[in-house]
C-alpha cells in the first residue's frame, strides 16, 4: 500500500481484511506519523508497545475471522479517558503521576472491538477551555497554518484530538464535549465530530467536568467512520446511572439514506454579532445543499439562543466545583504537604490546578452558595428548560437543525484576550445542544479566503444520531472537502 | 450582584483553594467581567418554569441491592501520595 495514511478507517479496516496491509504495518505507519507531527504537541503520552501489543493481537483475530467492528485501526484517546496502567492526568498537574487501575467503559468498548490505543491526547486541563491552551503540557497546535506561518489553535477541549486526526497522526479519535469541545476543534480542523445524546456513551471512566452536560465522542476525518467509531463506543453502562438504555441504530446503514423529504430547520437566532461574513455565506450553501438533495428547509426559531452561554457558565462551573472537590491531595495525584489538613488541601489545589479551572471552580462556589444559590443557579436550570423547550418545539416541525460549528475559523496561539467572556464566545453555537442533551455533528464544509476550514453543524432529536449521519453525508458529498492541512504527516512541507 | 476581595477570599476558602493576596485583587476584576455578562439571565421571566436539573427523561435506575465489587484494598491504594497499613495518611486533624 503506497500511503497508509491517507485511508480511512473504513477502507483500511477492507484492506486489513482483504490482507493487503496487517495491523502492525498499519499502526507502525501511524506511530511514525505522531513522531513525525511531534511539533503538534497534541500527544502527550505516546504507548508504542502497547499499540503495537494490541496491533499484533488484531492481526490473531483478523486472520481468525473474528475482527471487531474497529479491528486493527490505531485510535487516539483523549487524556480525560481513564486507561488502565496508563498515566491519565486531564492535562493537569493536580493528576501528575496518577495512573488508573481500570479502563473507561468508552476506551473499553472500543479495545473490544479491536481498536489500538496510539496514546494519549493533548486537551485543556479538565476540558475547561476552547482553544487547548489551558493544558499543563502547553498547547497543541492545528496542522493547518495562518497565511503568514502563524501556529493556530486546534480548538478545544478535545484540540490535541481534532489535530492529531487532521495531521494524520491518529485515524481516529475520542473526545468529550460538554460545550461544544468535539464539534468546535472539529470545525478549527477540518474533520468530522460527534457529541452524542447525553446518555448514549458511557460517562464511566471518565474525569468528570460538568457531569449534567458531558459526553464522550467521536472524531475521524469522513463520516462514514465516523459512524463506525460512534457505533464501537456507545452502549448501556450499568455504571453510568444516566446512560441510556436505547438501542443504537445502524449508523452505517444511515449513511445513504438521503435527505430527500426531510425538513431541516434553519433558526434565525443563529445570525449573530462578530460573525465572520464566510461563516454565513458556508451556511448558506449548506442550506442549498440540502435542499437541492431533496430537503425542504425551514425558518425556526429558538428565542432563548442568548440566554444558553450564560446560563452554560452557571451550570457548568457549579457541576465543576462539586466534581473537582475530590482532588484533594489524599486519594491520588499531587500533595502539597502542609501542616494542617486544610493547608494540605488549600496548598495542593492552589498548587495543581491551573488559572482557568480555579476562576471556574470558584464561580461555581459562589453561585452554589448561600444566598446566591436561587439568583444564579436555580434561575440557569429554568433557563435551561426554556431552551430545551425551544428545541422540543422545533421538532415538532422539524427532523433537524442545520447551523454554523463556529462563529470564526481557528485563531492564532496565544492570542491575548482581555476578559474570559471573549473565549466563551466559540461556543455559542454548540453550547445549546449540551443543555438540551441533543446530538450533533460537526462536518467540514468548506475553507475560507485564508484558506482555513469552516464547519457546519447538524442538530437532531434526542437518540436521532442516525439522522444526522444521513444529513452529514450528504453534506459531505456536496462539499467535497478534499483540502489537506499544510503540517500532516506525509506531507510535502 | 458583585463580588469585592473579601468575597473572593471567602470563596477561595470555600473551595479550598490558597489564593494569594496579590491573585485574590486579579480575580476581583475577573470574577466580575463573568458575574456581569451572566446578569444577563436576568432579562429572561422564568416565573412559572420549574429547574431543569437532568435531560436524561428516566429517573434513577434501580438494582437489587448486593454487594457486587469490593476487596480491591491495592487498587483503591495504589495512587496514594501516603498511606500506612492500608490506610490514606493525613496531617494531624485532632490533637
Amino acid at each position: 500500500m503506497a500511503d497508509l495514511l491517507s485511508l480511512s478507517a473504513v477502507e483500511a479496516r477492507a484492506a486489513l481484511d482483504a490482507g493487503e496491509v496487517s495491523a502492525p504495518e498499519l499502526t507502525g505507519a501511524y506511530l511514525t506519523a505522531i513522531e513525525e507531527t511531534g511539533a503538534l504537541n497534541n500527544y502527550v503520552a505516546v504507548t508504542a508497545d502497547k499499540a503495537m501489543e494490541m496491533a499484533e493481537a488484531s492481526q490473531v483475530r483478523i486472520k481468525a475471522d473474528e475482527a471487531g467492528l474497529i479491528e486493527g485501526i490505531p485510535v487516539g484517546v483523549k487524556d480525560l479517558f481513564c486507561t488502565a496502567g496508563v498515566a491519565s492526568t486531564a492535562c493537569s498537574k493536580i493528576l501528575e503521576g496518577f495512573t488508573p487501575t481500570y479502563e473507561s467503559t468508552v476506551t473499553g468498548n472500543l479495545w473490544r472491538e479491536g481498536g489500538v490505543m496510539l496514546g494519549k491526547i493533548n486537551c485543556d486541563e479538565f476540558a475547561m477551555g476552547s482553544a487547548n491552551e489551558t493544558s499543563a503540557f502547553g498547547p497543541a497546535v492545528n496542522p493547518w497554518q495562518a497565511a503568514d506561518g502563524a501556529d493556530l489553535v486546534p480548538g478545544g477541549s478535545s484540540g490535541g484530538s481534532a489535530s492529531a486526526v487532521a495531521a494524520r497522526s491518529a485515524l481516529l479519535a475520542t473526545g468529550t464535549d460538554t460545550g461544544g469541545s468535539i464539534r468546535q476543534p472539529a470545525a478549527f480542523c477540518g474533520v468530522v465530530g460527534m457529541k452524542p445524546t447525553y446518555g448514549r456513551c458511557s460517562r464511566w471512566g471518565i474525569v468528570a467536568f460538568a457531569s449534567s452536560l458531558d459526553q464522550a465522542g467521536p472524531f475521524s476525518r469522513t463520516v462514514a467512520d465516523n459512524a463506525l467509531m460512534m457505533q464501537a463506543m456507545a452502549s448501556h453502562d450499568l455504571k453510568d446511572s444516566t446512560s441510556a438504555d436505547t438501542p443504537l441504530p445502524d449508523l452505517m446503514a444511515a449513511l445513504d439514506k438521503g435527505v430527500k423529504g426531510m425538513k431541516i430547520g434553519v433558526p434565525s437566532e443563529y445570525v449573530m454579532d462578530g460573525m465572520d461574513s464566510e461563516v454565513v455565506a458556508l451556511w448558506e450553501k449548506g442550506q442549498a445543499w440540502l435542499r437541492d438533495a431533496g430537503a425542504e428547509l425551514v425558518e425556526i426559531s429558538l428565542p432563548h439562543t442568548k440566554y444558553a452561554l450564560p446560563a452554560y457558565y452557571i451550570i457548568a462551573p457549579a457541576e465543576a466545583s462539586s466534581n473537582l472537590a475530590r482532588y484533594d491531595g489524599v486519594r491520588y495525584g499531587l500533595r502539597v504537604e502542609a501542616d494542617s489538613l486544610d493547608d494540605m488541601y488549600g496548598e495542593t489545589r492552589a498548587a495543581g490546578f491551573g488559572d482557568e479551572v480555579q476562576r471556574r471552580i470558584m464561580i461555581g462556589t459562589y453561585v452554589l452558595s448561600a444566598g446566591y444559590y436561587d439568583a444564579y443557579y436555580l434561575k440557569a436550570q429554568k433557563v435551561r428548560r426554556l431552551i430545551k423547550q425551544d428545541f422540543d418545539t422545533a421538532y415538532e416541525t422539524v427532523d433537524a437543525i442545520l447551523t454554523p460549528a463556529t462563529p470564526t475559523a481557528a485563531f492564532p496561539v496565544g492570542r491575548k484576550v482581555d476578559d474570559p467572556v471573549t473565549n466563551f464566545l466559540n461556543d455559542v453555537f454548540t453550547v445549546p445542544a449540551n443543555l438540551a442533551g441533543l446530538p450533533g455533528m460537526a462536518v467540514p464544509a468548506g475553507l475560507n479566503a485564508d484558506g482555513l476550514p469552516l464547519g457546519l453543524q447538524i442538530l437532531g432529536r434526542p437518540f436521532d444520531e442516525a439522522t444526522l449521519y444521513s444529513i452529514g453525508r450528504v453534506i459531505e458529498d456536496a462539499a467535497a472537502f478534499d483540502a489537506v492541512p499544510s503540517r500532516r504527516a506525509g506531507g510535502a512541507s | 450582584m458583585s463580588v469585592d476581595k473579601a468575597t473572593v477570599a471567602r470563596i477561595a476558602r470555600l473551595a479550598r483553594i490558597n489564593v494569594p493576596e496579590d491573585r485574590q485583587e486579579q480575580l476581583v476584576g475577573e470574577l466580575n467581567g463573568i458575574l456581569d455578562w451572566i446578569a444577563e439571565l436576568d432579562e429572561v421571566d422564568t416565573g412559572a418554569v420549574e429547574p431543569l436539573a437532568s435531560v436524561t427523561g428516566h429517573g434513577l435506575p434501580r438494582r437489587s441491592d448486593e454487594v457486587t465489587d469490593g476487596n480491591r484494598v491495592d487498587e483503591v491504594l495504589a495512587n496514594v501520595p501516603e498511606t500506612a497499613g492500608g490506610f490514606f495518611v493525613v496531617p494531624k486533624v485532632v490533637e
